[in-house]
C-alpha cells in the first residue's frame, strides 16, 4: 500500500535495517521491566492493597470466593484496558507529530478530543444512546471532522502547519466546540449527569466488553502505523525527497492521519478525553532512541501504556478511597511538558 | 514655510477628526448600553411597563414587581454591565500591551486561574463571597506571576507565551473538571457556572465588590491609557518618550488582572468577551486612539445582549457564557485564518 517503491537490493535494505538506535535493546528491556512493574502495581495497589496470595488466586481463578481475588480480577480488566488506551494514544501521538512535522501535535491539544466529545454528547442528548459500541462511531466521526478542520486552518498561509498555528487552531476549535457541548448539555439533566462523568477521562470503566470493542480498532491502527513507518521516515526528509524515494505524500498523510484519528477517537469514546499521553510518550522516547519511526512507533506505544497505567495507579493512590481520574493526572504530568517544549524550542520554529 | 503650516493643519485636522469619531462612537455605545440595561429591567416572564419599573426602583411598594425588578433583574443587570466592562477593559489592555489580539486573559489561562480558586472556595471550603473574590484575585495574580517566570527566556516570543498559556489552562481546567465531578449533586448547577459564565442568580451582595473594584480601577487604567498607546509604538520608542515601561506594565497587568478576577469570581468565565471587545472597539473607533472606554462599553454591551438572547431567544434559558462562546468562537477562528493568510503567526 504505502511502501518505499524504490526497492533497492536486499543487502542494502538489510544494512538500512540494522541501524537500530544506540542501546536499543537495553532501552527495550528497561521498558518491558517498567511495564511489568506498572502492571503489577496496577493489580496490587489501590484503595485496598491485596496480598500476594490473593493476587495469585485472582490471576489463576482459584479460590473465587475470596474478596481479594475478586478485586484483582476487576483490576485485571482495568489494567488491560488502560494498556490498550496507552498504546493507542502513544501511537496516535507519534503519527500526528510525524505527519504534521510538528512537535506539539497531540489529540488533546489539537481539539480532536473535544470534537469526539461533541458528537458523543449529541448522541446522548438527542438519540439517547448509552452503549460504548454506539459512542465509538459518533466519536470517530467527530474526531475525524475536527482533525480535518483544525489541520485545514492550521496549514493555511506561508510555512504550512507550524506548531503555533496548529496549536492555536486547535485551541480555538476546542473553545468553539466546548461552547456547543455546554449549550447542548445544559437543557438536559439526563445528558448533564451522563456527560459529567464522561468528560473527565478515566479507565475505571474498562471492562472486558469495552476491551473487545477496542481490540479490532487498536489492531488496525497499530498495523497501519507500523506499515507506514518507513515511508513516514522518508516524509520527515521533506515532501520532495519523499516523492523522490517513491512515497506518495498525500496518500501517506491520509492513511497515517486516519490511523491516528481512529486510535484517539476510539480511546476517547471508551475512556473519555485523556490528554497529553501522545505528547509525553513520543517526546520521552525520541529523547532516548532518536527520531527513527520504525523504532519510535512501537516504543511510544510501550511508553504510552506505561505512562497511562502508572498515572492510573497514582490516581488511585492519591484519590483513595475513591480515585482521581487518570485524565486529571495526565493533564498534570503532560501540561508541564508542553510548557517545557515551548520554552526550549527556538522562537522561529514557534 | 507655508507648506509646513499646511502639514501641521492637516495633522491637527486629522486629530480633531479622530477625537470627534471617538466621541461619537463612545456616545453611541453608551446609548446602546443604556438601552440594553433598560431592556434587562423591562423584559422577563412578566413585562412591566416603564412607569412601574421606575416606581419600583424608586422604592415604592408594588407587589410582585418589587421582587422581580429589585431582587432579580436589577442585580442581574448591574452584574452584567460591570462584569462585561471589566472583561472588555482587561482584555483590551492585554491585547494592546502584548500587541496581539490572541493574547487575552482567556487564552493565557488567567481566567482559569481565577476560576480554580473561586470554585475551590465555593465547592470545597464553602466560604463567603468576600473570600471567594479575594481568592479569585489571588488565583489570577499567581497565574500571571507563574506565566511571567515561565515565559521569561533568552528572548520573549508571543507564540511561546500563548503555548505556555494553553498548557497552564489545560492543567487548571483539569482541576475545575475534577472539582465539579466530585461536587455534590445539588451543587452541580452552581458549579457549572464555572464552565461557562452565567448571570443566573446574581445577587446585589455579590455585585457590590465587583462594582467597587471597577469604579476604583477604571480611572487608573484610563489615566495610564495614554502611556499605553505609547507603549504600543514599541518598547524603545516608549522609553524615549518618557514612559517607565516596566513599572507601568506591572501596574497595568495588576489592575487588569484584578478586574478580570473579580468579574470571573462574580459571573464565572464569560467566554470570549475579553477577547472580542478590544478588536470590535478598535474597528469602531480606529486603532490610534486609546480605546479603553469603548472596549469596556463594547464588553458590557456584548454581555447584556448575549444574556438577553440567552434568556429569551430559545425555549430553554441558556447562560450568557454559552451564547458569547457560540458567537465568539467563529470570530476567533476567522481571526486565526486571517492571521495565517497574512503570515502574521
Amino acid at each position: 500500500m504505502i511502501r518505499l517503491k524504490n526497492s533497492s537490493s536486499n543487502s542494502k535494505k538489510k544494512q538500512l535495517d540494522i541501524h537500530a538506535p544506540k542501546h536499543f535493546s537495553l532501552i527495550l528491556v528497561i521498558g518491558l521491566i517498567l511495564l511489568l512493574v506498572t502492571v503489577f502495581a496496577s493489580l496490587v495497589l489501590g484503595a485496598r492493597v491485596v496480598s500476594f496470595q490473593e493476587l495469585m488466586d485472582g490471576l489463576f481463578y482459584q479460590n473465587q470466593d475470596s474478596y481479594g481475588a475478586n478485586v484483582v480480577q476487576k483490576r485485571i480488566s482495568r489494567t488491560v484496558f488502560s494498556l490498550c488506551c496507552g498504546v493507542a494514544l502513544g501511537i496516535a501521538g507519534v503519527l500526528m507529530q510525524s505527519v504534521t512535522r510538528n512537535p506539539l501535535a497531540d489529540p488533546s491539544i489539537l481539539g480532536v478530543n473535544t470534537g469526539a466529545s461533541l458528537f458523543v454528547i449529541i448522541g446522548i442528548t438527542f438519540f439517547h444512546i448509552n452503549t460504548a459500541g454506539q459512542y465509538i462511531w459518533l466519536a470517530l466521526i467527530g474526531a475525524a471532522i475536527t482533525a480535518v478542520f483544525v489541520f485545514g486552518i492550521g496549514s493555511m498561509g506561508r510555512g504550512g502547519a507550524t506548531p503555533i498555528k496548529l496549536v492555536l487552531a486547535g485551541a480555538a476549535t476546542s473553545a468553539a466546540l466546548s461552547s456547543l457541548v455546554t449549550a447542548i448539555m445544559i437543557p438536559s439533566t439526563y445528558a448533564m449527569d451522563q456527560f459529567r462523568f464522561w468528560q473527565v477521562g478515566s479507565v475505571g470503566s474498562g471492562s472486558w466488553d469495552s476491551i473487545a470493542i477496542f481490540i479490532p480498532f487498536l489492531v488496525t491502527g497499530v498495523i497501519i502505523a507500523l506499515v507506514s513507518a518507513p515511508a513516514l521516515n522518508a516524509l520527515a526528509l521533506g515532501d520532495d525527497v519523499a516523492t523522490g524515494l517513491g512515497v506518495r505524500p498525500g496518500m501517506l498523510r491520509f492513511f497515517a492521519i486516519c490511523a491516528g484519528v481512529v486510535l484517539c477517537g476510539v480511546t476517547t469514546a471508551l475512556a473519555g478525553p485523556i490528554g497529553f499521553i501522545g505528547l509525553l510518550a513520543t517526546h520521552a522516547m525520541r529523547l532516548v532512541i532518536g527520531p527513527d519511526l520504525r523504532f519510535l512507533i512501537p516504543m511510544s506505544a510501550l511508553a504510552g501504556a506505561i505512562i497511562l497505567t502508572f498515572s492510573d495507579v497514582v490516581g488511585r493512590l492519591i484519590g483513595s478511597p475513591g480515585e482521581l481520574e487518570v485524565g486529571i493526572i495526565t493533564a498534570f504530568i503532560g501540561a508541564p511538558i508542553l510548557i517545557l517544549l515551548a520554552k526550549r524550542s527556538k522562537v522561529r520554529s514557534l | 514655510m507655508r507648506k509646513q503650516t499646511g502639514e501641521v493643519n492637516f495633522i491637527m485636522e486629522g486629530m480633531r477628526q479622530r477625537r470627534r469619531r471617538w466621541l461619537f462612537v463612545t456616545s453611541i455605545l453608551v446609548i446602546i448600553a443604556i438601552g440594553l440595561c433598560c431592556a434587562m429591567l423591562l423584559l422577563g416572564n412578566t413585562i412591566y411597563p416603564v412607569n412601574v419599573v421606575m416606581r419600583s426602583l424608586m422604592g415604592e411598594e408594588i407587589t410582585g414587581a418589587n421582587f422581580a425588578i429589585n431582587t432579580i433583574r436589577l442585580p442581574r443587570m448591574i452584574t452584567g454591565v460591570f462584569a462585561g466592562f471589566a472583561f472588555g477593559v482587561a482584555g483590551y489592555i492585554f491585547q494592546t500591551m502584548l500587541r496581539n489580539p490572541l493574547a487575552n486573559p482567556n487564552i493565557l489561562g488567567i481566567t482559569s486561574g481565577s476560576s480554580v480558586a473561586a470554585v475551590f472556595c465555593i465547592v470545597v471550603l464553602h466560604t463567603s463571597n468576600t473570600v471567594v473574590s479575594i481568592a479569585a484575585i489571588l488565583g489570577g495574580l499567581v497565574t500571571v506571576i507563574v506565566m511571567y517566570f515561565l515565559s521569561r527566556g533568552r528572548s520573549f516570543s508571543i507564540g511561546r507565551l500563548i503555548i505556555i498559556g494553553i498548557g497552564m489552562q489545560a492543567m487548571l481546567d483539569a482541576v475545575i473538571s475534577y472539582l465539579i465531578l466530585k461536587s455534590a449533586q445539588q451543587d452541580i448547577a452552581a458549579a457549572l457556572r464555572w464552565l461557562s459564565g452565567s448571570l443566573n442568580g446574581s445577587k446585589m451582595t455579590e455585585a457590590i465588590p465587583l462594582v467597587m473594584l471597577v469604579i476604583i480601577f477604571t480611572p487608573i487604567l484610563l489615566v495610564l491609557g495614554k502611556q499605553l498607546s505609547m507603549l504600543e509604538l514599541g518598547e524603545q520608542m516608549a522609553t524615549s518618550l518618557g514612559v517607565a515601561t516596566d513599572k507601568m506594565r506591572v501596574t497595568l497587568i495588576i489592575s487588569s488582572v484584578i478586574l478580570i478576577a473579580i468579574a470571573t469570581a462574580t459571573t464565572g468565565p464569560i467566554a470570549f468577551v475579553s477577547f472580542l471587545a478590544g478588536p470590535i472597539a478598535n474597528r469602531l473607533v480606529g486603532v490610534s486612539a486609546s480605546n479603553i472606554l469603548p472596549a469596556g462599553l463594547v464588553g458590557a454591551i456584548l454581555v447584556l445582549f448575549a444574556d438577553l438572547i440567552g434568556q429569551f431567544a430559545f425555549e430553554y434559558r441558556f447562560p450568557v457564557g454559552v451564547i458569547t462562546g457560540i458567537l465568539g468562537a467563529p470570530y476567533l477562528i476567522y481571526l486565526i485564518i486571517r492571521m495565517n493568510r497574512k503570515g502574521e503567526l
